[in-house]
């Protein structure tokens, strides 16, 4: 037997030098992070002039109302004839439509903020989204499954308080700022510049606690992903767990991972209230001096005393944006570590990428070629030393081998889920590199051998191979995978009631919206004449809802033999003109395995297959035998030539036939 | 967990509740709140202060003001200082409580996972379970973060509202004015909010959900090219979630301000009031003036106040988003009878009698109940090897899953060593039956801990050499020798640098090194090299026999019961006895020859190679022999030319 990286992916730690891997998070720096991040999402700052000056009325109109007051009570109630109620009136409804539109500015502002913020954060999502299907397999396999669905809801969650109040308040601050700066600069030049250094030591604060900051946010972000990871072993894996009775050993794990996050947060807590406490201790002490100095500076005739008082209030207007401004900072740091894990994703380089002008091929029988294609994991050994092959279209080709041999790695460098690292695979004359995508996967198909389903019907998950909507006599026309809302698989919520009552799973399912009839109903016919023609009706009969069986989450509701029943179907429909079937049909009875290599026999004539295979039956009934031994290519030719040969076929043939009869 | 009643009784609950569970760190919270309160008035006494009795009279020229500079300097630094700690203690314990109730979910909902069976999980998206761990976990706790700001400035508006009464109680009317104005407007706040919130955290999860399965299914959505469908599927829901999260925006920007404004009308209509009570002659202008720096002074924390009420929706659907996992039913309930027999004896005796199993609906499209196994009346001694047979969907899974007690039977008992599963006590089951599943997980730990699923050194772990034992028996030992590391190498997450078939041998070590009385394999060599199956199924057998023959004098102590879901002729070939299972029942039961011999159904399932060679031998010689008729043809005619 051979190294285990064989047929595998290697230990993520080897994947450092050659392959891409998505990091936990991008290195760039605050200002960098700002800049991709509405680089990315562009409509975070849609409008937002408007919208500032916007808040700034409203900021103006919430420093009218102590203002106001005073007011009435200078002029009005104090007044040296006595309260003049008319005065008060006035001025007291002066200050109250003052604060309505203040409530009114502030109000349309959320609003804008929201919609625009909103907008970003989805177009954020999508992107990152896209992103990890766009990587490589050996790319999307160096981070957890968890952590990656937290980078797209839960790290992007982290962005959208600052993006929705922060970022435009920390302009609003900042003008805030200088309008105080300026009108206590006419009242007194000296005592603003005591103002000004008083809060130099904050700002070398606020500059150096943020550092810290920005690390425990992010380690708070890196540990919750993590926690995730844990979390969702033990719902993916909640039927191992029960089995072996280690679900008390299990939850440790999770609790220690829930501990790590929340020791995390609650350091990230500790800092920010620090951060912000320090700003209001300066604000504080500043009215100090300010009281001790312009006292001083009263006594020596520069400043009266109602000057000094009128320059504490301004002091006031100026700590208050100051303090807010500490606030948002450290929420702005919690943004950039939720933007960065982001950005990590959709930063993250994909390796195996389309060439610009890559060629469209026609549809018609496919000729794949295989030269001198050399492979090895990223810093890992070599796993296929020079195959050549040369696999005619219209031939059905069976790979075989010892586990750890190469097969699958060849089925995947023929369906370009890889590319060599030397050497070159090609399908009808043009190297897979130079394909585009689209046509690569219309033409090749690859079955895998763990039959993924979505939570859906058996209709839906077959009906996801129909990848091009069906030609329908009315509505057809539409762009081709594009288009899901035409009664694909669009996910619409459904009122399937509960049967434990408890929380519904979220109305979540593959389902053939009915608005779509036609569409629907031509799919349905397509579904079902491909279960008939590849000899599954009874199957399907046998089911407890037929097409309309739920199949539950991961398709766990059916077993493995009968979810690559449910996954073969899926690739028979998409009608490629290459079906690469890696162990498709390991987990399928012989009779109904039989009975699906015929029927795929007959009905991909003309097309060409590849299947790997442990089962030599497959074998036995293609074309050509194509032996891999240790990363090479062995032997090749017919099944009865092979059988007849006294090679490695031969025996692995014999002790099959021991092993069937 | 669920609360109940009306809304502002589950809103105190969900409040009351959160804070009983860490009465230390609230009573600092809120009392570090109620001393910020306090010193918010000592700041502003202290500046007026300064302002009267320092700064104008120095200003004015009173020499021992002029002395009394630096005192009230420091007095106000004092207060600074305090007031800072203040700040700092109350958000300090604020979020810690905040992070403690956060984990206390989490926790509580993790528990409920692991405690859930599988048909709950098959029905509850991942990326939904997950998502109630992040996003409706920190929704359920958001209110906690102004909550304790709000309970300490309580005792400061008290305070308030008492020196109020003193000047006036007009004056205090005025100012209470504003509290139906308040609580009408968060009703409708509430009324609109809920709804909306509750729209939104399901999209939440909804999304969560989407990119979950989607991410598993990464590898199928590149081999069928979807990339484009599965992001506009993506892209769908985020698309609902902006617009149901703009919708609680729109809410929220409407009641905020509304909210936050109010004090200050409040404190406009005293002065209005005041200035009629000061005309009247019943207040004087210097009592009006208090009144009304009273009133701004508490803008702030009245405001803390319209946070609480701001956050406790999103609190609420939170909180129910969670308790309706916390209180979920359906965890199978244990007895406490114990298996007479302890780890590594001699073999289980196994009888399902008169074994049914119908599962609910789930799809529901026609409401009825389906059966999956009828009437199956099984015995199994101690010891013996039994392959169940069958073709896919018979029902093969659901009957072996009965044995490990994955689910319970709708009919019928399951009895091992002749004690009812459901009545077993917990535990006892996994530590003498073994169940290899057909698809394996893989943790994300090392070999050995995969292996063993134990901590090391944690009291019963398996010890190396078992581990080793185990691997060697599942012809895994070379591969892990060759690893980096040996048995402390990582495995990734879910096993994805291992092969389908070293997955499964390694689940099968996991199996064995528990040195289990009742070892049941559901088709767990299918991704195997059939030499390797040959190899351990064979390697289990001699295992039994070293068992029997451990103590020649004594009763020879049978082996492990071994039940395997097999195809291979070869397997089955292995077993004492064949189970053949037909569309949920037993079709048949014997040897492999009887059932040959007597059993059709059985008949096709092993000799369907056997036959399609032939059929295909057959075909070809027909081909060639017409191909050779249609040759022999041309020559005749080329002759008879």
């Amino acid at each position: 037997m051979t190294a285990v990286t064989d047929e595998a992916e290697v230990p993520e730690d080897l994947l450092d030098a050659d392959g891409a891997r998505i990091e936990s998070t991008s290195s760039l720096g605050v200002f960098a992070t700002l800049r991709r991040g509405i680089e990315i999402s562009p409509e975070i700052t849609r409008g937002m002039w408007i919208t500032l000056g916007l808040a700034l009325l409203a900021a103006a109109g919430r420093v009218v109302v102590p203002l106001a007051v005073q007011q009435t009570i200078d002029v009005g109630i104090l007044a040296d004839a006595g309260p003049d109620l008319g005065r008060v009136a006035l001025l007291a409804s002066l200050a109250t439509g003052a604060l309505v539109l203040a409530a009114l500015c502030a109000a349309l502002v959320n609003v804008r903020l929201f919609r625009s913020a909103e907008a970003g954060l989805a177009t954020l999502r999508t992107k990152a989204f896209r992103h990890v299907h766009n990587l490589s397999t050996l790319t999307q396999n160096t981070e957890r499954r968890g952590a990656l669905v937290s980078r797209v809801t839960n790290d992007v969650d982290t962005v959208s308080l600052f993006v929705q109040w922060g970022g435009i308040m920390l302009l609003v601050s900042a003008l805030q700022i200088l309008v105080a700066t300026g009108l206590m600069l006419v009242y007194s030049p000296i005592l603003t510049a005591v103002v000004w250094i008083s809060f130099v030591p904050m700002f070398l604060v606020i500059r150096y606690g943020q550092k810290y900051v920005n690390r425990a946010y992010t380690l708070v972000r890196e540990r919750v992903g993590a926690m995730l990871g844990a979390i969702s072993e033990s719902v993916v894996g909640a039927e191992t767990v029960r089995a072996y009775g280690v679900a008390e050993r299990t939850g440790r794990r999770i609790d220690g991972a829930i501990e790590d996050a929340r020791s995390a947060q609650a350091r990230s807590q500790v800092l920010v209230a620090g951060t912000f406490s320090s700003g209001v201790l300066i604000s504080n002490l500043v009215l100090a001096v300010v009281v001790v100095v312009g006292t001083l500076l009263g006594v020596g005739g520069g400043l009266t005393a109602g000057q000094l008082v009128a320059f504490l209030f301004l002091v006031q207007l100026f700590t208050g944006p100051v303090q807010m401004a500490t606030e948002i900072l450290n929420e702005l740091q919690n943004a950039v570590a939720g933007w960065r894990r982001v950005i990590a994703v959709i930063d993250t380089p994909v390796q195996v990428a389309e060439k610009p002008g890559a060629v469209t091929q026609q549809r018609g029988p496919a000729h794949v070629t295989l030269r001198d294609v050399r492979f090895s994991y990223p810093n890992g050994p070599e796993v296929l030393h020079g195959v050549t092959l040369d696999l005619p279209p219209r031939t059905k080709v069976a790979v075989v081998g010892q586990t750890g041999s190469g097969k699958t790695t060849i089925a995947k460098l023929v369906t370009r889920l890889m590319d060599p690292t030397a050497g070159a695979v090609e399908l009808d004359g043009v190297n897979l590199r130079d394909l585009a995508f689209a046509s690569l996967r219309e033409r090749v198909v690859l079955v895998p051998q763990e039959g993924f389903l979505f939570d859906g019907t058996v209709l839906e998950n077959a009906a996801y191979g129909l990848r091009a909507p069906l030609p329908v006599p009315v509505g057809a026309g539409s762009s081709p995978a594009r288009d899901v809302g035409e009664g694909q698989a669009s996910r619409t919520e459904s009122s399937d009631a509960e049967p434990s009552g408890t929380e519904p799973s979220g109305g979540e399912r593959l389902a053939v919206e009915p608005s779509g009839g036609e569409q629907a109903g031509a799919e349905r016919a397509a579904v079902e004449q491909a279960f008939a023609e590849l000899g599954l009706s009874d199957w399907v009969a046998d089911l407890p809802d037929g097409l309309e069986t739920a199949v539950g989450q991961r398709g766990e509701a059916l077993s493995a033999g009968e979810r690559q029943l449910v996954a073969i179907a899926r690739a028979y429909l998409a009608q490629p003109d290459l079906l690469v079937l890696d162990e498709a049909t390991s987990a399928v009875d012989p009779a109904t395995e039989v009975r699906i290599a015929r029927a795929l026999d007959s009905l991909t004539a003309g097309r060409s297959t590849i299947t790997i295979a442990h089962r030599l039956s497959t074998a036995e009934a293609s074309d050509l035998v194509v032996v891999v031994d240790q990363g090479h290519v062995a032997e090749v030719g017919p099944h009865a030539e092979l059988a007849a040969a006294d090679g490695i076929y031969a025996q692995m043939h014999a002790s099959w036939v021991a092993q069937t009869r | 967990m669920a609360l109940t009643g009306s809304r502002v009784r589950r809103s105190i609950a969900l409040m009351w509740r959160g804070m009983r569970s860490h009465p230390g760190i609230y009573v600092l919270a809120v009392g570090a709140s109620g001393l910020f309160g306090a010193l918010t008035v000592g700041v502003s006494r202290a500046v007026g202060w300064a302002t009267d009795s320092v700064v104008v009279p120095a200003i004015a020229g009173d020499e021992a003001a002029r002395d009394r500079v630096w005192l009230g300097g420091l007095v106000l630094a004092a207060v600074a200082v305090s007031l800072a700690l203040a700040v700092a203690a109350r958000r300090i314990w604020a979020g810690y409580g905040v992070v403690r109730i956060q984990a206390d979910h989490r926790t509580a909902l993790t528990r409920q996972y692991l405690r859930l069976p599988a048909s709950w999980h098959r029905g509850h998206p991942a990326g939904q379970l997950l998502n109630h761990t992040t996003s409706d976990t920190e929704a359920a706790t958001g209110v906690f973060n102004p909550l304790p700001f709000a309970l300490g400035v309580v005792v400061m508006i008290g305070v308030s509202v008492a020196l109020l009464l003193t000047i006036d109680p007009w004056l205090t009317l005025a100012a209470l004015a504003v509290i139906p104005v308040t609580v009408a407007v968060n009703a409708v706040y509430q009324r609109h909010m809920s709804p909306a919130v509750t729209r939104a955290q399901r999209l939440r999860g909804d999304v969560a959900d989407v990119a979950h399965e989607s991410f598993e299914a990464a590898l199928l959505v590149k081999a069928l090219g979807t990339e484009d469908r599965e992001e506009s599927r993506f892209g769908g829901r985020t698309q609902e979630l902006r617009a149901a999260n703009v919708r609680v925006g729109i809410v929220r920007s409407l009641f905020d301000p509304v909210i936050q404004t109010l004090p200050s009308i409040g404190t406009l209509l005293v002065l209005g009031v005041g200035t009629w009570r000061i005309s009247t002659g019943d207040v004087a202008p210097g009592d009006l003036v208090t009144a009304a720096y009273l009133l701004t002074m508490m803008t702030v924390p009245v405001q803390a106040f319209g946070w609480v009420l701001g956050e406790l929706p999103r609190a609420l659907v939170g909180y129910e988003r969670i308790a309706q996992v916390a209180d979920a039913t359906g965890a199978l309930a244990h007895g406490d009878a114990r298996l007479p027999q302890t780890p590594g004896q001699a073999g289980m005796s196994v009888r399902l009698a008169d074994v049914g199993v119908d599962l609910p609906a789930i799809s529901g499209a026609r409401g009825r109940s389906i059966t999956l196994l009828d009437g199956v009346d099984v015995e199994i001694e101690p010891g013996a090897t039994v392959a169940v047979v069958g073709t896919t969907g018979a029902g093969k899974t659901t009957l072996v899953s009965l044995l490990a007690r994955l689910s319970d039977p709708t009919r019928g008992q399951v009895l091992l060593d002749g004690v009812d599963a459901r009545t077993l006590a917990d535990g006892e089951i996994p530590a003498q039956v073994a169940l290899v599943t057909q698809s394996t997980f893989i943790f994300e730990d090392t070999v050995r801990g995969n292996v063993t699923l134990a901590d090391p050194g944690a009291p019963g772990a398996p010890s190396d050499s078992e581990v080793w034992d185990a691997l060697r028996l599942a012809r895994l030992d070379e591969t892990v020798r060759d690893l980096a590391g040996g048995l402390d190498a990582p495995l990734g997450e879910r096993g994805a640098n291992l092969s389908g078939g070293q997955r499964q041998r390694l689940a099968i070590a996991r199996a064995l090194v528990r040195a289990p009385r009742l070892l049941v394999l559901d088709d767990a060599t299918s991704a195997v090299d059939p030499r390797v199956e040959q190899e351990i199924l064979r390697g289990l057998a001699d295992r039994a026999d070293d068992g029997a023959g451990a103590e020649p004098d004594t009763d020879p102590r049978p082996g492990t019961t071994v039940l395997m879901v097999a195809y291979r002729m070869s397997s089955v070939a292995l077993a004492d006895r064949v189970i053949h299972v037909e569309g949920g029942r037993v079709a048949d039961t014997g040897t492999h020859d009887e059932l040959m011999a007597r059993d059709p159904g059985y008949r096709a399932l092993a000799t369907a190679y056997e036959v399609e060679t032939e059929r295909r031998e057959k075909e070809r010689a027909d081909e060639a022999a017409a191909g050779a008729l249609d040759d022999e043809l041309d020559e005749l005619e080329e002759v008879a030319r």
